[in-house]
């Protein structure tokens, strides 16, 4: 198979695929989750699950000053490599053109070399937080396959992606076409891993919000 | 024998999942974050005490029964059960190395309520016949004697005895249309009948309608402390009942962490149905009253004071103002322990700890966390509003020996009662 | 012309100056991204290159690249240089025809067997050899006959290199590159559609002072195709600053942006035009405004639309979307229901805990 084949054949029927297992296992998993039901409480209110829900669904992107004591590493390494990850794949031009051709929705990007050097911070970021998962006892103790898995797809799109944009010494088809198939198995991973937390946590954090929204907790 | 309890736990934990546990399970990322915020792991070190740990039976049986690849993965035999022997090891986990203050509830980033899912595998473990022993042991004195400290109506008797001498008046039992009628901790009864002595001169002095009933007064439930819910219904049952029969219009939870969890939030979802009558706490009640200028107060405290949020009543319960209002009114030199309020420290004996004998060294070695805020802040004395957390505390501050009272927000606002 | 002269000596028969000579030389060994210091070197190893005998064989082309090396204003040192060489058979450029003209061929060989230098471009169709035939003689059959005496082949055009435009989908002749049917020879691609003049006289002036060059994975003289447009590119810098032309006539495209969201293949393509430029080093495609189309890769016809970002999806992916949602939700919600069922028996079959029950494990 030839570069330019390789390319045709990722960003073709293999984007589709991914692209159905994404939305398609995204959906589902959020149906299998809400299917299993909630019991509404019975104890007379104090406050509005609403109010409790939404307020944690923001806040608690804000950790407060004794977490960020105590796991002040956890939180700036975390948000470092979550920003990166959104700036890397919602402000790259090239980027942006996929989400066009799929949505038709377009906003500006950044300067590619900005996403470069973003790129490389997202990536240092990534690095300690697999090297404290492997070296701190806790998360140790918890981190299983999936974890290290998940750490491994969500890097490979970044790694390639850095070789797709400079091409060092291999084919610019070649390198995209890894690039592109990188992304997909990050896609059609991630509804069925932890990776589903960047839906399941909206859901998670307005189901705990809601019960102190409920209780009157402020 | 065994593996009819692991059938019977196994089935409970099938019950229990619901949505909220679902998202919960399908949102961790294992970031280990939890682990800081509860003070079993700060203080021992231990990576078994890490919050989201201790609910893995439950992700096990989440798995299993409820998400695509487990059901299809169980079909094939490719995916191992719960074991019972998996449940016993963790029954140190969640009742020795975790008093339910849902620290780590708070601090998830990705919004987990862990404590909620503990709680659940509580359930599992204690059908499956894994609960500790002194839980047991004082759930069954709950049941049956209707005290997890055995204690029996002439007992609360006697004290209601003693309070009517000390204070002159008198302490009105199965007082039918009352409007309050107030519930006690066996501990309150047994330790701290000055408890009693406080309410009934603040009630005298605020002209509250109240009474006790000699039916119900216990408000402990160590059936939430345990985790099972057919128990914890059967005590909520008997509260609601004698509330009902005396048509009172509000219950009182007195100075007791669970027993508001238990009376307040749980309770109607446990019998099935809402209450006739509502659920304040005392804390609420005297705020209420001081800020109607029914209950007016006087003098002002001298020493340095802080107060400690019992978990159920604070963070999960929503009461963090009132004690402050009341506090405030009669101390000008009051501070914050670090992270008071919404992020206190549990004192390390909550959630059935302090019944649990198993747990007696953990839940000293956990009591360090308070004490060195208390090094840091330097007070006179500490008020809180669970004796509970007060008996800890106190046997706490002996065995390092530090001397400090332990005092009772209701008890120190009936000192400073006006004239 | 015979072919014991150097190459030389033809040029000054020619009428070359030195003056030219060294200004070409000079301008191969830039492009050849060689030091200024080997100019020396290679004007002398050119100067004393014998003059090779080349037979030049045309198959399914449009006679592009040959127009390309030819169709200048004016006579050009490379075409001059292409004098250079003895050029035994070119069914286009030669005088002779007919039988003639094949047995120039068949001389050429015979004379220089094991020695020639093959030059090719045009795919050649294997589904049928009816296809394409010269003097009846399918182009298959005539290049294994004339590649077997060959010191070398050389693939002119991305038909010969690659297949090219005969081979694009849905391939009706069955075309394929010389590369599939030669496999015992070097063979050197010098692929575009068509190749830089310059590119293809540059890599025979390299093979004739260096012998055969260093080649990529793709069969090309690194020399030429060792970076990609995308990298020497002049609106490089837009690119680098997020500065794109939406559309050909915005102010983007006015402003001489880059064109990457036009479908620009610059960053996938390898060849020199960015740094030699066509028309006699005028411009090339990009500074004319329009994306590079990556004539110069294998399958270039084939890679959807032109002028469609080279990230993007070729498929309809909005649409599979669509109903791949729709899909998710229905299957959702058969999973949901089985599990909502299988939750709902173990309530139903819930038998109360009761104290006995709990103490049990207690005892132990």
């Amino acid at each position: 198979m030839s570069d330019t084949e390789f390319l045709l054949l990722v960003r073709g029927p293999l984007f589709t695929l991914a692209t159905v297992i994404l939305v398609g296992g995204v959906l589902i998993r959020i149906a299998e989750i809400l299917f299993m039901g909630r019991k509404k409480s019975l104890a007379e209110a104090r406050g509005s699950e609403a109010s409790g829900g939404f307020r944690v669904m923001l806040s608690r992107s804000v950790p407060d000053a004794d977490t960020f004591h105590r796991s002040g590493f956890t939180i700036i390494s975390g948000y470092v490599f979550h920003i990166g990850l959104f700036v890397v794949i919602f402000l790259f031009v090239p980027h942006i053109l996929v989400f066009e051709r799929a949505i038709g929705l377009s906003w500006p990007g950044l300067p590619s070399n900005i996403i470069d050097a973003t790129t490389v911070i997202t990536l240092i970021a990534m690095l300690t937080l697999l090297i404290h998962r492997i070296v701190d006892p806790v998360r140790r103790m918890l981190s299983g396959f999936q974890d290290y898995w998940v750490w491994l797809v969500t890097a490979l799109p970044l790694i390639t992606g850095y070789f797709a944009f400079h091409r060092v010494g291999v084919s610019g088809a070649w390198m995209l076409a890894v690039h592109i198939l990188s992304v997909e198995l990050l896609m059609i991973t991630f509804p069925f891993t932890s990776l589903s937390h960047a839906f399941t946590l909206w859901m998670s954090r307005w189901y705990n919000g809601a019960v102190s929204g409920y209780r009157g907790i402020r | 024998m065994s593996s009819e309890g692991l059938q019977r736990g196994y089935a409970i934990l099938k019950e229990q999942i619901d949505a909220p546990t679902a998202s919960y399970l399908s949102s961790c990322v294992n970031c280990g974050m939890c682990a800081e915020a509860c003070l079993f792991f700060t203080e021992t070190g231990d990576p078994r005490y890490t919050p989201i740990h201790k609910v893995e039976p439950l992700k096990k049986v989440w798995r299993h029964e409820y998400t695509f690849w487990g059901r299809l993965s169980k079909a094939l035999g490719l995916s191992k059960p719960v074991t019972d022997e998996e449940l016993a090891a963790w029954s140190p986990l969640v009742y020795d190395g975790c008093s339910m203050c849902g620290r780590c509830s708070v601090v998830c980033p990705v919004g987990n309520d862990i404590t909620y899912m503990i709680r659940k595998v509580r359930e599992g473990l204690a059908a499956a016949g894994h609960a500790p022993e002194g839980l047991v042991a004082a759930t069954r004195r709950a049941i049956t004697v209707g005290s997890p400290m055995g204690v029996k109506l002439p007992a609360l008797q006697a004290q209601i005895r003693h309070v009517e001498q000390d204070t002159g008046l008198s302490v009105p039992v199965d007082v039918e249309n009352a409007d309050y009628m107030l519930l006690l901790s066996s501990m309150e009864i047994m330790n701290f009948p000055e408890f009693i002595a406080a309410v009934t001169r603040i009630f005298d002095r605020t002209e509250v309608s109240w009474t006790i009933s000699s039916e119900a007064f216990e408000a402990t439930n160590s059936g939430i402390q345990i985790g099972v819910s057919d128990l914890a219904a059967e005590l909520v049952q008997r509260v609601v009942t004698a509330a009902e029969k005396l048509n009172v219009k509000y219950v009182i939870s007195p100075e007791c962490g669970h027993a508001y969890m238990a009376i307040r939030w749980e309770g109607p979802n446990l019998i099935g149905r809402p209450y006739g009558f509502r659920v304040v706490h005392i804390l609420e009640l005297l705020d209420e009253l001081r800020e109607q200028g029914r209950l007016k107060l006087q003098g002002k405290e001298t020493d340095r004071l802080t107060y400690h949020d019992p978990c159920q009543i604070g963070r999960r319960g929503g009461i963090l103002e009132q004690p402050r209002n009341l506090l405030r009114a009669i101390s000008d030199d009051l501070v914050e322990l670090p992270g008071g309020g919404m992020m206190n420290w549990c004192c390390g004996a909550g959630g059935g700890v302090s019944s649990n004998e198993r747990a007696d060294e953990i839940r000293l070695r956990a009591f360090n966390r308070k004490k060195s805020q208390l090094d840091q802040i330097q007070v006179d004395g500490l008020v809180s509003a669970c004796s509970n957390c007060r008996i800890h505390i106190e046997e706490g501050l002996e065995h390092n020996h530090i001397d400090l009272p332990v005092l009772s927000l209701t008890e120190l606002i009936e000192k400073h009662l006006a004239d | 012309m015979k072919p014991g002269l150097t190459v030389g000596e033809t040029l000054r028969a020619h009428g070359v100056t030195r003056r030219g000579f060294l200004k070409y030389c000079a301008a191969i060994t830039s492009l050849m991204a060689l030091p200024p210091s080997s100019l020396k070197a290679v004007a002398a190893a050119l100067e004393a290159a014998r003059r090779p005998s080349v037979i030049w064989l045309s198959f399914q082309e449009c006679t592009g690249c040959t127009e390309s090396l030819t169709r200048s204003a004016d006579a050009t040192i490379e075409e001059l240089i292409f004098n250079a060489i003895s050029l035994d058979y070119h069914h286009t450029l030669q005088a002779a025809s007919g039988a003639a003209a094949e047995a120039a061929r068949e001389q050429a060989m015979h004379e220089n067997y094991g020695n020639y230098l093959l030059i090719v471009d045009g795919s050649i169709p294997i589904a049928d050899a009816g296809y394409s035939t010269i003097a009846g003689i399918s182009n298959r059959d005539m290049l294994l006959e004339t590649a077997a005496g060959a010191a070398a082949i050389v693939s002119v055009g991305t038909c010969a290199a690659f297949g090219g435009i005969p081979a694009a989908r849905p391939n009706p002749t069955g075309a394929v590159p010389v590369s599939e049917l030669i496999t015992d020879k070097p063979i050197i691609n010098v692929p575009g559609c068509p190749p830089i003049p310059v590119v293809i006289t540059g890599v025979l002036v390299q093979y004739l002072t260096f012998g055969l060059p260093d080649l990529d994975a793709q069969g090309r003289p690194l020399a030429f195709y060792g970076q990609s447009i995308h990298d020497r590119c002049y609106r490089r810098p837009f690119y680098d600053k997020g500065l794109f032309a939406d559309s050909f006539d915005d102010e983007g495209a006015k402003k001489g942006w880059c064109l990457y969201k036009l479908g620009c293949r610059g960053p996938t393509t390898y060849n020199a035009c960015a740094t030699a430029k066509w028309n006699n080093g005028t411009s090339f495609p990009i500074e004319s405004g329009h994306p590079c189309l990556g004539c110069s890769e294998p399958d270039f016809w084939d890679t959807g639309s032109f002028y469609h970002a080279l990230s993007t999806p070729t498929e309809a992916i909005g649409e599979a979307a669509v109903y791949a949602a729709g899909g998710g939700l229905l299957i959702g919600a058969a999973v949901g229901a089985v599990h909502q069922r299988h939750k709902r028996k173990a309530i139903e079959s819930h038998r109360k805990v009761s104290l006995d029950d709990i103490d049990e494990g207690a005892a132990k």
